[in-house]
C-alpha cells in the first residue's frame, strides 16, 4: 500500500500487518541535522498518538508519535551511528521503527500523499 | 532558539542578504535572524572550526559613552559593573556584567576603550533595558549614545585573520582583546580581535549602510561563508562561554557563573559596583553553588533544565546542553552545589524521566585558540 502521514509529519507504509514509520522530508528539513536518534525496542507495545521516539537535531529535540496502535517490531538500530540518514533519506534509510498494527482502521485518519503535500503548503 | 514576540520583527542591515543565501529566519530577540543557511548547522560549525565564518551579530546593541568635562566615563561605568575600565589603555577590550544589588548578573558586556570613548557591546535581548540602566547612572557623567543601527559583523575561524588581512593588513598582528579603527572598502570601521566561538577572530562594527557591502567582501573571501545563530550557538557552547538568559541571568552572580577571573583585582576589594557586598561575601567563603561543564556517558543529550542528580537526589540543573559537533558528543553546563561541584564527580542527568550518567568536567571542552602574539 502507499504511504501515509499524520499532521504531526510522521509517515507510516504498511506491508501485510507491519508498518515502517519515519519523519518527512518537510519534517527533517525543518529540524536541521539530526544528531541522535532514540529508537524504540521491539516487543514494546505502544498506542496510537503516543510518543515513542526522540529525534535530536542539533538545535532541540522532538518526540516521534506512533500514527498506529501496536507492538513494535523493531527499531532502526542503523541510526546509531547514522543519525544522519533522517536528513538524508528520510522515506527509506532514515526510518525509525516498525509496529504489527493493531488495528488497521488506525490508518484511516491520515493523509494521503496529495492531502499532504497540500497541509505542507499551507503551513509555508 | 527561537522564541515569541510581540508586533513585527526587526531587521538588521544585512536581512537581504540572508534571504539571497537561503538562510531559514527565525525569531530571536526580537529580531529576524539566520539560524542556518542551507548548508545547515553540522557543516557550518566545521567551517567555522576549520576556515572562517562569517555570523551577523548586528542585532546586538553597541553603545558609545563619552565622558563629559572634568569626568571619566570609565570610573562612571564602574558603577555599574565590577570589571577593570579605569584600567583599560586605549585599544584595549575587557569582558564584564552589569550587576544588580543582589549581586545577579542584567547583562554581560564587552567595553572597548578607544582613548577618547568607551564602545560597549550588550546583548540583543537586553538592550534597551542596558541603554535605560545606563541613562539613568551615567547620564551626568557621560554623553550616551546608543548606535543600534550600525552593523556588527563576527568573522571567526583559524583563517579569520588571513581573510580579513588581505583586505587590512594590520588586522593580522592584533591581539586577543584589543581593537582599532580600520577602513574597509572605503568604510570606517572599528575592529575588535574578539568572537564568541572560543576560537580566533574579529568582531567588526560597521555603519548601518556599509554593513552589507564589507559582509559582501568578506564573503568573496575564498575562507569565508555565512554561519547562523545556530552554530554560535554550538560552538560557544563548545567553548564554555555563558548565554545570557540561559547559563547566567539576574538569580546567578558572577562569582557561581565562574565569571571570577572577568573582575578586577583591585575592584574585588575596592568594591564600588552593585551588589559589591554580595559578590565580595561569595568571593571570600564561596558561592552556594557553582556553574560546572558536564559530559555525559553515550549519545543521549541532556538539554536547557535537565534536572542533576547524585543517586537520586537533586543537586542541581543544566542551563545549556547540547551535540558538541567538534567533539561528536553530548556536552552541558549546569549549576551544582558547590560542595559537589569537583571536577571528576559522578552525577546523572535527568533525560526525559531517565537517568543519564554523566561526569563533572572542567571547561572548555574544546581548547580555546584565542591569537595573543
Amino acid at each position: 500500500m502507499s504511504v501515509k502521514y499524520s499532521n504531526e509529519h510522521e509517515w507510516i507504509r504498511v506491508e501485510g500487518d507491519v508498518g515502517t514509520v519515519g519523519i518527512s522530508q518537510y519534517a527533517q528539513e525543518q529540524l536541521g541535522d539530526v544528531v541522535f536518534v532514540d529508537v524504540p525496542q521491539a516487543g514494546r507495545k505502544i498506542a496510537k498518538g503516543e510518543s515513542v521516539a526522540v529525534v535530536e537535531s542539533v538545535k532541540a529535540a522532538s518526540d516521534i508519535y506512533t500514527p498506529a496502535s501496536g507492538e513494535v517490531t523493531e527499531g532502526n538500530a542503523a541510526l546509531a551511528d547514522a543519525p544522519g540518514d533522517i536528513n538524508a533519506d528520510p522515506m527509506g534509510k532514515g526510518w525509525i521503527f516498525k509496529v504489527k498494527l493493531a488495528d488497521p482502521a488506525d490508518l484511516d485518519g491520515l493523509m494521503d500523499q496529495a492531502a499532504y503535500d497540500e497541509f505542507v503548503k499551507s503551513l509555508s | 532558539m527561537s522564541e515569541p514576540t510581540a508586533g513585527p520583527l526587526k531587521r538588521t542591515p544585512l536581512h537581504a542578504l540572508h534571504q539571497e543565501l537561503g538562510a531559514r529566519l527565525v525569531s530571536f530577540a526580537g529580531y529576524e535572524m539566520p539560524v542556518q543557511y542551507p548548508t545547515g548547522i553540522l557543516a557550518e560549525h566545521a567551517q567555522t572550526r576549520t576556515a572562517a565564518g562569517l555570523f551577523d551579530v548586528s542585532h546586538m546593541g553597541q553603545i558609545r559613552l563619552t565622558a563629559k568635562p572634568t569626568q571619566s566615563a570609565a570610573k562612571a561605568l564602574e558603577t555599574l559593573v565590577p570589571g577593570d575600565i579605569a584600567g583599560l589603555s586605549p585599544g584595549q577590550q575587557r569582558y564584564t556584567q552589569f550587576t544588580s544589588e543582589s549581586g545577579g548578573i542584567l547583562d554581560d558586556l564587552m567595553v572597548t576603550s578607544t582613548g577618547d570613548h568607551l564602545l560597549v557591546v550588550v546583548n540583543a535581548a537586553c538592550k534597551d533595558d542596558d541603554l535605560a540602566h545606563i541613562r539613568k547612572h551615567l547620564s551626568a557623567s557621560c554623553e550616551i549614545e546608543p548606535m543600534f543601527a550600525r552593523g556588527l559583523l563576527a568573522l571567526q575561524g583559524p583563517l579569520a585573520s588571513q581573510a580579513l588581512a588581505r583586505l587590512v593588513p594590520s588586522v593580522a598582528t592584533m591581539t586577543f582583546m584589543t581593537g582599532a579603527f580600520v577602513t574597509i572598502d572605503g568604510a570606517q570601521c572599528y575592529v575588535t580581535r574578539s568572537g564568541y566561538t572560543g576560537g580566533d577572530g574579529y568582531e567588526i562594527s560597521t555603519p548601518a549602510d556599509k554593513a552589507e557591502p564589507v559582509a559582501r567582501l568578506l564573503l568573496a573571501q575564498p575562507e569565508v561563508k555565512p554561519i547562523g545563530l545556530g552554530a554560535r550557538d554550538s560552538l560557544r557552547l563548545e567553548a564554555g562561554l555563558c548565554l545570557y538568559g540561559h547559563d547566567i541571568d539576574t538569580t546567578t552572580t558572577p562569582i557561581e557563573a565562574g565569571l571570577l577571573w572577568s573582575i578586577g583585582k583591585e575592584r574585588r576589594v575596592a568594591g564600588g559596583f552593585p551588589g559589591a557586598s554580595v559578590i565580595q561575601k561569595q568571593i571570600a567563603e564561596g558561592a552556594p553553588r557553582k556553574r560546572v561543564g558536564l559530559l555525559p556517558e553515550g549519545k543521549a543529550i541532556a538539554r536547557e533544565g535537565a534536572e542533576i542528580a547524585i543517586g537520586g537526589k537533586i543537586i542541581g540543573k543544566v542551563t545549556s546542553g547540547g551535540f558538541a559537533p567538534t567533539l561528536g558528543r553530548a556536552v552541558a553546563m549546569g549549576y551544582v552545589e558547590k560542595a559537589l561541584s569537583a571536577n571528576g564527580t559522578k552525577v546523572e542527568l535527568m533525560v526525559r524521566g531517565k537517568p543519564v550518567p554523566a561526569e563533572i568536567v572542567p571547561m572548555p571542552f574544546v581548547k580555546h585558540a584565542y591569537y595573543r602574539g
